[in-house]
């Protein structure tokens, strides 16, 4: 109990923190990417360290706005649907496994909260959840662009649910097994003696179509249309201060937690490649021992980088398009994604039984 | 009160109202919508929000005080509406103006014209997703405006071209100056044209949305690019040139089909050809060096009043700083009242002095003959026309303007009919309306 509870506050205060940096990292790199500078002026006793002080002077003005409820909403429901959408984000980082294990004293601890046997479906579901958050606040703020934001939430996301769930199909075929430990365990193997037995080398398809999926599902440019500032103005129109901080949160949170599902189901999760439990093994030949900490270390700071890696790739995408339009992207999901997860399902099954 | 569209509404649809305060409703306009699902059954557009009587103001100003009025009409271009004006005054009064300052306005149209387009496009970019896009676009109109601001010595309300001229020269580094813009310019482009030409998601939003056939935007008075948009060759810098025009290259791109496509497409374009235009006019404007014969500081120049010498000649150039100009820079008409002064020689001489006054006193300045005259130019969106009467005092007697956005503008609830309403801010977007011109 003490063990999952301390194993829980660990991963969500990882998973919150970069959430909040996430932030950082999406402003910086936009400006980058748009010849600006960026957020640099939040300062501490002077120190302005490239703004990283930004995420935080940010946290402390939501949290100081003043909390406003429109008079013609619903009080109750209103307050709720912001926590709805951020609680059932922040739970699913309790499956994702970020290293194998660790040894203290003999004692083995799993560096993940919990191992369920239906992790995926147990991810997919809360992720599909989530989505209440964004109708409860599109309806019940009782303004008619925001009950526009929420209903085209939830068009988007049983157009593109489908797709998610599909093009994970193709995976639990190859890794036969719902549970992230076990995918992860079966991407450590090698093929054809050297590389590495990742999701994107057996499901490249799957991945593409993954990718697309659940960037739609993390609502932001090309797909942001629940938001879409320019036309409807978005759902959470009628939020301010904490509650509208939580959604951008939640939006982050999306971000995270789809390039942990990335790692975790293509690209090896926490493998490092070639690295065992003893250390590397080269498949060229020559071995580079080393000891259970250091490899756990390894383990753990290989699955942050690709973890990173996937939302720059996330962010670069959402700074780069325009936005879809609303039939587009009902038609790109039913017409499009859908056909092509089901034809990566058929073609895995038939290469697999050669 | 009900407004037609609330009669008009079967019940079952969700009306909505799309202003006056919506992000993308840049300038102010209302826009009611008929939804049915998100698609639009009926609209009625609602204008005026920015109405301030431009043309009745006028008509209380002399013809030389109204001029800073122009700057507020189009304020992308306000350079553009100062020349439509001050050529509209010049054909009544039958000035001529130094070839130099026609340059000089020539290079300054193109430059709003593409400072115009920039900020259309961006925003058309913006509202349908690409802000980096829209921030390339900014950046290229920085740029160009850091240009008009060292020229002019205002980056909006510039009231830069004068009745019979120029109010200044270009300053000494304009050369180096435009051709920096002017590379950031192209380089935005050739980034944008990356980003988007080929973009599908880019090309499945304005292909096919909002078509406007030729019949139908000839019928409704479109002009600019919205109308060479649809295929139909007209610019008045091709039709009526005017300035140093004829003498100039380029072509008029046109676009096929009339969409929103199209219109992104042939501002692209434009810009192009006002971009080898600005080129061409920098390469071919006549020099004007003003000879510099030694210099007076101010102080000096008081000193020396003081001591009473008659003979010393004590010139002061107009910002007062001291530069002494012998001779004028060739911007300014020779034709006697219907430009300021020298304020060096309002400074120096009596005759100066009294010319100042005269020229500024109510009821003489510039008085042209009684008469009707309509002049129009290429502005940012459109042929951008003046109509002033004139009834022989220092007064307009009626000035109307035929602003481009208004025709335009007046045709987008058909344009935007049966289309989704995320296509209605595109398509507003594309039509490039600026509240201060349509509403004046």
């Amino acid at each position: 109990m003490i063990e999952a509870l301390i194993k829980f506050l660990c991963a969500i205060v990882w998973f919150l923190l970069l959430s909040l940096y996430l932030t950082w990292a999406e402003r910086k790199e936009s400006a980058v990417m748009q010849d600006r500078v960026g957020a640099n002026r939040a300062n501490f006793f002077g120190f302005r360290i490239l703004g990283l002080f930004q995420p935080l002077a940010d946290a402390i003005k939501m949290m100081t706005k003043e909390d406003f409820t429109p008079a013609f909403s619903k009080r109750f429901l209103h307050n709720l649907a912001p926590f709805l959408s951020f609680f059932f984000v922040a739970v699913t980082i309790s499956t994702i496994p970020f290293g194998s294990h660790l040894m203290i004293g003999g004692k083995e601890f799993r560096l993940q909260v919990i191992d369920l046997n239906v992790g995926i479906l147990f991810v997919l579901a809360l992720l599909a959840l989530s989505i209440y958050g964004v109708i409860l606040s599109g309806w019940v703020s009782n303004n008619r662009w925001t009950l526009l934001g929420g209903l085209r939430g939830s068009a988007q996301l049983i157009s593109y649910e489908v797709a998610l769930g599909l093009s994970l199909i193709g995976i639990i075929m190859v890794f036969p097994s719902l549970k992230f430990s076990e995918i992860v365990g079966f991407q450590s193997e090698l093929l054809f003696g050297w590389l590495p037995k990742w999701g994107v080398f057996l499901q490249p398809l799957g991945l593409i179509i993954f990718l697309m999926a659940a960037m739609a599902e993390s609502e932001r440019v090309p797909f942001d249309l629940p938001e879409g500032e320019s036309e409807i103005v978005g759902f959470f129109t009628e939020y301010g201060g904490l509650k509208y901080g939580l959604y951008m949160f939640t939006d982050f949170m999306k971000v995270l937690i789809i390039a942990c599902l990335l790692t975790t189901l293509f690209f090896g999760g926490y493998h490092v490649p070639w690295l065992y439990a003893d250390g590397f093994h080269f498949p060229w030949g020559g071995d580079w021992l080393l000891p259970h900490g250091i490899v756990v270390l390894f383990q753990v700071i290989m699955f942050n980088l690709k973890v990173f890696f996937f939302c720059w790739l996330q962010i670069l995408i959402r700074w780069t398009y325009p936005r879809f339009r609303y039939d587009q992207l009902m038609d790109f999901g039913w017409k499009f994604l859908i056909p092509l997860s089901l034809f990566n399902i058929a073609a895995t099954a038939v290469l697999m039984s050669l | 009160m009900t407004t037609r569209i609330q009669k008009e509404a079967r019940k079952e649809s969700l009306l909505i109202n799309m202003g006056p305060s919506h992000p993308a409703m840049h300038g102010t306009i209302r826009i009611m919508l008929e939804l049915d699902g998100e698609k639009v059954r009926n609209s009625e557009v609602e204008v005026g929000y920015l109405h301030r009587g431009f043309e009745k103001t006028c008509e209380n100003k002399t013809y030389f005080n109204l001029l800073p009025y122009t700057d507020r009409l189009n304020y992308v271009s306000p350079l553009i509406n100062n020349v439509g004006y001050v050529m509209t005054i010049e054909k009544l009064m039958d000035i001529k103006v130094p070839e130099r300052a026609q340059y000089i306005r020539v290079i300054m149209s193109e430059l709003s014209r593409i400072s115009d387009h920039l900020t259309a496009l961006a925003a058309m970019t913006m509202e349908c997703g690409a802000f980096t896009v829209f921030l390339y676009y900014i950046k290229a109109r920085e740029e160009i405006w850091n240009v008009i601001e060292k020229t002019t010595g205002a980056r909006m309300t510039t009231s830069y071209i004068r009745i019979g001229g120029v109010r200044t020269d270009l300053h000494p580094d304009f050369k180096t100056d435009v051709a920096k813009a002017m590379k950031v310019t192209r380089d935005v482009l050739r980034d944008v044209k990356g980003l988007l030409d080929k973009n599908k998601i880019w090309i499945d939003r304005t292909r096919g949305v909002a078509v406007v056939s030729p019949d139908m935007a000839i019928n409704y008075g479109f002009t600019g690019p919205c109308l060479r948009a649809s295929g139909v060759k007209y610019d008045v810098r091709k039709a009526h040139p005017y300035l140093v025009y004829d003498r100039l290259d380029f072509i008029v791109p046109l676009g096929e089909k009339g969409d929103n496509y199209d219109r992104y497409m042939v501002r692209m374009k434009e810009m192009e050809q006002s971009l080898r235009i600005v080129e061409q006019c920098v390469e071919k404007i006549p020099e004007s060096v003003p000879e510099v014969k030694g210099k007076i500081e101010p102080a000096e120049a008081i000193k020396a009043s003081r001591a009473r010498k008659p003979d010393a000649k004590i010139k002061l150039s107009p910002n007062l700083k001291g530069s002494e100009k012998e001779k004028y820079p060739s911007i300014l008409t020779d034709s006697k009242g219907v430009k300021v002064p020298p304020k060096e020689d309002t400074y120096t001489g009596i005759e100066g002095l009294i010319n100042h006054f005269k020229f500024f006193m109510r009821g003489h300045g510039i008085r042209p003959p009684k008469g009707e005259v309509y002049f129009s130019v290429e502005g940012g969106s459109g042929e951008l026309g003046y109509y002033i009467v004139s009834d022989g005092t220092d007064q307009p007697y009626r000035l109307h303007l035929r602003g481009p956005c208004f025709h335009i503008v007046s045709a987008l609830e058909e344009m935007i009919k049966g289309h989704y309403i995320a296509d209605v801010i595109p398509t507003f977007g594309s039509t490039n309306m600026i509240g201060g011109e349509l509403d004046r």
